[in-house]
């Protein structure tokens, strides 16, 4: 069986890295294939590679407050490729937030105060639900 | 000597991972107190360790400087009115992204972050309609602003010409430290090399016509924010500070004409005898740069002074009250490092930018701290510690060989086209998330007494949807109104110096006063240069 396949990608303006780096490399310790897009993509980069990359699940970090808009560019994106693939979204995420955006369609939400291992978990998860 | 007792515990360090006993004794202290005394000089006086005026804050307080900024210009202008009305005594401009990086609110890669992180600012119209009412020749003014700083400088002295105030009575800070930003904050727009010129274009334009504002703040905040420690944090300043200043003596600067106006921007967080020590060695290792290297004559060329700001990555959603706490902790470090001017972070900072209730808690830690508790009394009241001093000693060692390290490959712009110090960042990142979850290093609330309170006990600032449309529409107002034929021409002359190599700054400042705008000015600048795109850490 193939390892998980993971795109990671900062979208928006937004430079704050240091977390979905560092959940990068904790998925990468995790046996996870990480292909991290960097900063400033745009929707459709991302959707374009998810396909390229055949992707298992998709993980966004905006820590700019526009998570909103952004979560839904980045869905609209996905199912303009024809790519179903699960999209996590973290960062500064108030509460009142996380459930505007799971009924989105995202998949999972990491707001601030997620612990690592849960978010690496909940990667793996969106991955592999059949290995859940 | 003996032994003092308790010597025989396990090993343990500082944040940094500076070796600490459990006792210190005058013998901890290299080479005696006169020795000491020699490395420390009094306030105001050379090598500056214990502050850089004589009187410290019995002659003046620190500037009390809450970063605000959001929406639009007319809201963050109605956040200005209310801190000052709480106490504060200048301002600090947060600008939202499209204003960092260059994009006027109406353009695509704006959507969704118009206002968001900062105010948006698309116009020097916007410009003074931020600071309506609010004198520029009295107020300090401290712009977050890097990649864009020459563009936005212009702004604020075209809203300046506007309140009758001559670019000479202007104070505040600029931060345009565009090196930074490759190394953590990541609002980069344009390649180094272009980048280091449009920051020296305002350094040298600055030591020309405004004398009292300081057109740089070297940082070592981001980098702390984004993970180094605080050791690195010290020799990544002072090694971008090198990089400006070799840039500014290259072209043919006197190193005391513009080495005055230098600030710098220092995170406080919560060890505090390492944070207080790594700002007393801040400013001996920028005093021994300033004169070996530079061969500074004028004191205050080797006199640094500095902002600080508490560290948003020490504030935690869980239990977000207990942040309060931190905060208050910092700006006591802060303090007794000898800062020039503070921020002090909001406790609901993890979630959103701070409400008015946050951003006035913030204040009044600061206020309680300068009038009631006594620390302002005396300069550099941790002075002669053993365990300060040889905190002191140890970073500034240290801080000096992560120096020499970017040195021996190359200095810190050819460092962070390598990406060296950026892995260095995200590598201590990932040790310290490993150690939070190890449960290595407490955080309360987090991993320790994890019981009840979560970020539904405080009430959240709440961004207005509305503001993206509005300032758009203001925007496209102002391009229908302003003379289209005398700001295309105020466009060519920046176009030309740019392409000449001319210091770009007096073309800016035509070109914002004819209505031109920050998106425009800055595609001068992307035309000419090309954009920056970082190499993957992997």
């Amino acid at each position: 069986m193939r390892r998980p396949r993971l795109v990671l990608a900062k979208p928006g303006l937004d430079g704050h890295d240091r977390g979905i780096k560092v959940i990068a490399m904790a998925l990468r310790d995790a046996g996870a294939e990480v292909i991290y897009l960097g900063l400033r993509v745009t929707p459709s980069q991302i959707a374009a590679a998810t396909v390229a990359e055949d992707a298992d699940a998709v993980g966004i970090s905006v820590l700019s407050g526009a998570h909103l808009p952004i979560a839904e560019q980045v869905l609209a994106a996905l199912r303009a490729a024809g790519a179903s693939t699960p999209l996590a979204v973290g960062g500064t995420i108030p509460p009142r937030d996380a459930e505007a955006l799971r009924s989105l369609g995202v998949a999972e939400v990491f707001p601030v105060g997620t612990a690592l291992p849960d978010a690496v978990g909940g990667m793996l998860r969106l991955a592999r639900p059949q290995a859940a | 000597m003996t032994t003092p007792p308790g010597q025989d515990q396990p090993p343990v360090t500082t944040d940094s991972g500076i070796p600490v006993v459990p006792v210190y004794t005058a013998a901890d202290v290299a080479g005696g107190p006169r020795a000491l005394e020699e490395r420390l000089g009094l306030p105001g006086q050379p090598p500056f360790t214990r502050g850089p005026y004589a009187s410290m804050y019995r002659g003046q307080l620190w500037t009390m400087r809450q970063f605000a900024g959001f929406g639009s210009p007319e809201e963050t202008n109605a956040r200005f009115r209310f801190l000052l009305g709480q106490g504060q005594t200048a301002l600090s401009v947060a600008f939202d992204l499209p204003t960092q990086l260059g994009y006027d609110s109406g353009h695509d890669m704006a959507r969704g972050e118009v206002g968001r992180v900062g105010v948006a600012i698309d116009t020097a119209d916007d410009m003074a309609e931020l600071f309506t009412g609010l004198p520029l020749d009295k107020l300090s003014v401290n712009f977050t602003i890097n990649a864009t700083a020459p563009v936005i400088l212009a702004t604020f002295l075209v809203a300046a010409e506007r309140q009758g105030v001559r670019p000479a009575q202007l104070t505040g800070t600029l931060q345009n430290d565009v090196l930074k930003e490759f190394l953590a904050r990541k609002a980069y727009v344009f390649p180094p090399g272009p980048s280091m010129r449009l920051t020296a274009d305002v350094v040298e334009y600055a030591s020309d016509v405004l004398p009292r504002f300081n057109p740089i703040s070297v940082t070592g905040y981001h980098a702390r924010e984004a993970g180094c420690t605080a050791v690195q944090e010290l020799g990544l300043t002072m090694a971008s500070a090198v990089a400006y200043c070799e840039e500014l003596t290259g072209r043919g600067l006197a190193f005391d004409l513009f080495a005055p106006r230098l600030s710098f921007h220092f995170a406080t967080t919560l060890d505090l005898f390492e944070e207080v020590a790594k700002l007393r060695a801040a400013r001996r290792l920028w005093h021994r740069i300033a004169t070996e290297r530079f061969g500074a004559s004028d004191p205050a060329s080797a006199r640094l002074r500095f902002f600080s700001g508490n560290s948003g990555t020490t504030m935690t959603a869980q239990q977000p009250l207990n942040n309060v706490i931190r905060s208050a902790i910092q700006c006591l470090g802060a303090v007794l490092g000898g800062a020039q001017s503070i921020h002090v972070m909001g406790y609901d900072e993890a979630f959103e930018l701070p409400s008015e209730e946050a951003v006035t808690l913030s204040l009044r830690t600061q206020q309680i701290i300068a009038l009631e508790t006594g620390v302002t009394r005396t300069a550099d009241p941790l002075a002669g510690s053993f365990f300060v001093e040889h905190l002191t000693d140890e970073i500034e060692a240290r801080a000096g060989d992560v120096l020499r390290e970017i040195e021996d490959i190359g200095g810190a712009v050819s460092a962070l086209q390598q990406g060296v110090p950026q892995r260095w960042i995200t590598e201590a990142a990932y040790r310290a998330e490993q150690r939070l979850a190890s449960g290595e290093a407490p955080k309360v609330g987090v991993n320790v007494h994890v019981t009840g309170g979560d970020s539904r006990d405080v009430e959240l600032f709440e961004p207005d949807p509305g503001i993206e449309e509005r300032q758009i529409e203001r925007t496209r107002r102002h391009l229908a109104a302003r003379d289209g034929s005398a700001c295309s021409q105020a466009l060519r002359r920046l176009e030309q110096d740019t392409a000449d190599g001319r210091n770009v700054m007096p073309a800016l400042v035509g070109a914002a006063r004819a209505g031109a705008t920050v998106g425009e000015m800055s595609d001068v600048f992307r035309c000419a240069f090309g954009e920056f795109r970082e190499p993957l850490p992997w």
